[in-house]
């Protein structure tokens, strides 16, 4: 089967984010970017579907500038078989992504989409859940086990208070939480071979949608910090304290 | 205005969580109803229609939602909320799954993880794991918002007396079926309304010395947490986690015990009241935000906390 994996480009994990002085949004001039964390383990995911033999062709999708070529040579490196990218510059907010990835959905007609949860820059959580609502499909989201199972797939989820296992009919999108799989790293020989693998690239209006932002971003701040308190000594002090001062026991 | 809350439950109690998003549409103003979908959820719309400000509490009890099933809510809150100007649910993992559903069927916008209301089409919510906070403005005639809970102090829950209505409206999308699941069974209060919370972190080093502070938390009354390092290490169940990819949790008193305080779980506790941080390396940045701090080896510590708290409580 064919499945579509979505990728974002965001800032690198471990860079330390600062906003910009004019409150404006965050500074990612000279910062390094990198695949969404999220979206790694989707492409990992993949790939182990296409190991096992479940999964014969993986498409890999991304929405934004050019430079997110990079993080869809990426996906291609790590196994992927070829790649889209739909070019768009500024900001492409979930609904309009979700209605881009739903064309792309209705021209390759894979049978499981698979999407991070949610990308570590805008903390939305969205794009996956409106895909399938767009596309008529089922969802397992937060995923921590996937199992393909003939015409059904069951997808365990990271819920509130424990684990939870759903069946849903395929197609079907799944997006992954933290502990579905640890990604492979990408070996310099796959690095090089996936400098051949086909790239589409294509607009927002060759698949008939128009990007149209809802939401405004007025202002964006550092958040209020918090100073440190006081050491204490020894136990004893800690809990007169907790007692007699903070009176939180 | 008109604001929809759907209530987060699990078919017999009314989880606090929705007393949080009731206050959080308060500060937006206008008439507030609270639908209740679930299978034999009479419980749950009973306290539902207890809560402070809510005039309406609209039940939809069908098996279709009896395991709040994306596919099913999704389709039946754009129906019923479709009148509104506002629909709000918690930020839980029930409302993360189904609420873009419900924007995506109306063509809107969802604001994801407010934790303040500026007017009523203008929200504040953490970006970057909490390490930007941005002021977000929706053009859309219906809102779909998610609340973080922490974020507002829940209504009462007693002292309404909301009319109740039962709705005719099943959705069965018949895309999705429940398997199973596997709850942790636990005394303990939940982490996300716990007023005291208690947490371990890689110096724990391994799952049998959570047992100290399950000690300490018996005393206390406090839940218990995890940081991502003790989580990942397998010395707790997933679930346990507080930090921006698990619980996000602001109780009166935390008490973080070997933890470093990684942006990543501080991200989920730093709204606590009062934080402590015991932990033998006096550098850790935890300590940066911590009230009390103590630079101590906690398998020294956590036992002597017992013996001082046996004293005083």
């Amino acid at each position: 089967m064919k499945v579509l994996v979505a990728v974002k480009r965001v800032i690198d994990y471990n860079v330390k984010v600062r906003v910009k002085p004019d409150n404006t949004g965050v500074d990612l001039a000279n910062v390094k970017m990198a695949m969404n964390p999220f979206c790694e383990i989707a492409v990992e995911e993949a790939v182990r579907l296409k190991e096992k033999g479940i999964a014969n062709e993986i498409v890999v999708v991304s929405i934004g500038p050019k430079a997110c070529q990079e993080q869809i040579r990426t996906a291609l490196a790590l196994g992927a078989d070829r790649g889209i990218h739909i070019e768009a510059d500024g900001d492409v907010q979930s609904l309009d992504a979700a209605k881009l990835l739903k064309a792309v959905v209705e021209k390759e007609e894979p049978k499981l989409v698979i999407l991070g949860k949610q990308s570590i820059d805008s903390d939305n959580n969205q794009t996956g859940q409106m895909l399938a609502a767009l596309t008529g499909m089922g969802q397992g989201t937060f995923a921590s086990e996937v199992v393909v199972d003939g015409e059904k797939v069951n997808v365990t989820r990271e819920v509130d208070g424990g684990l939870m296992t759903l069946s849903l009919n395929l197609p079907a999108v799944v997006t992954t939480d933290l502990r579905l799989n640890e990604p492979r790293y990408a070996s310099l020989p796959n690095i090089m071979k996936a400098k051949k693998k086909p790239l589409d690239t294509m607009s927002p209006a060759d698949l008939g949608v128009e990007i149209a932002s809802r939401l405004t971003t007025l202002k964006v701040e550092a958040p209020a910090g918090r100073s440190a308190g006081v050491k204490v000594a020894d136990v004893a002090e800690l809990v007169d304290k907790l007692k007699n001062e903070a009176k939180v026991i | 205005m008109s604001i929809l809350v759907i209530a987060e439950h699990d078919n017999s109690s009314l989880k606090q969580a929705t007393l949080s998003v009731v206050a959080a549409a308060k500060a937006i103003g206008g008439d507030i109803d609270v639908l209740v979908a679930g299978e034999n959820c009479g419980a749950v719309a009973e306290a539902a229609a207890k809560a402070e400000g809510v005039a309406k509490v609209l039940v939809a009890d069908n098996a279709a939602y009896g395991h709040f099933l994306g596919e099913n809510l999704g389709e039946l809150v754009a129906e019923v909320g479709k009148g509104y100007s506002h629909i709000l649910s918690s930020a839980g993992t029930t409302g993360k799954d189904f609420m873009p559903r419900v924007a995506a069927l109306l063509d809107v916008a969802q604001v994801s993880d407010i934790i303040r209301v500026e007017s009523e089409d203008t929200f504040v919510r953490p970006i970057y794991a909490g390490n930007a906070i941005a002021t977000v403005k929706t053009s859309d005639s219906i809102k779909v918002v998610t609340v973080r809970p922490t974020g507002f102090d829940p209504v009462a829950a007693e002292g309404g007396s909301a009319s109740v209505e039962q709705l005719d409206v099943v959705k069965d999308a018949g895309l999705s079926s429940f398997v199973g699941e596997q709850k942790a069974e636990s005394d303990r209060p939940d982490l996300a309304s716990a007023g005291i919370v208690i947490s371990g972190g890689r110096g724990m080093q391994n799952g049998d010395n959570f047992k100290m502070l399950e000690q300490v938390a018996d005393l206390l009354g406090a839940g218990i947490g995890a940081s991502r390092a003790a989580v990942d290490a397998g010395f707790v169940p997933n679930d346990m986690q507080v930090g921006q990819t698990g619980k996000i949790v602001a109780p009166q008193l935390y008490i973080a015990v070997g933890i470093s305080g990684a942006i990543q779980h501080l991200a989920g506790m730093s709204d606590s009241k009062v934080i402590v941080a015991i932990n033998k390396d006096e550098e850790a940045p935890i300590f940066q935000v911590a009230d009390y701090g103590l630079v101590a080896d906690l398998f020294e510590a956590v036992p002597q906390l017992e013996e001082e708290l046996k004293k005083v409580l």
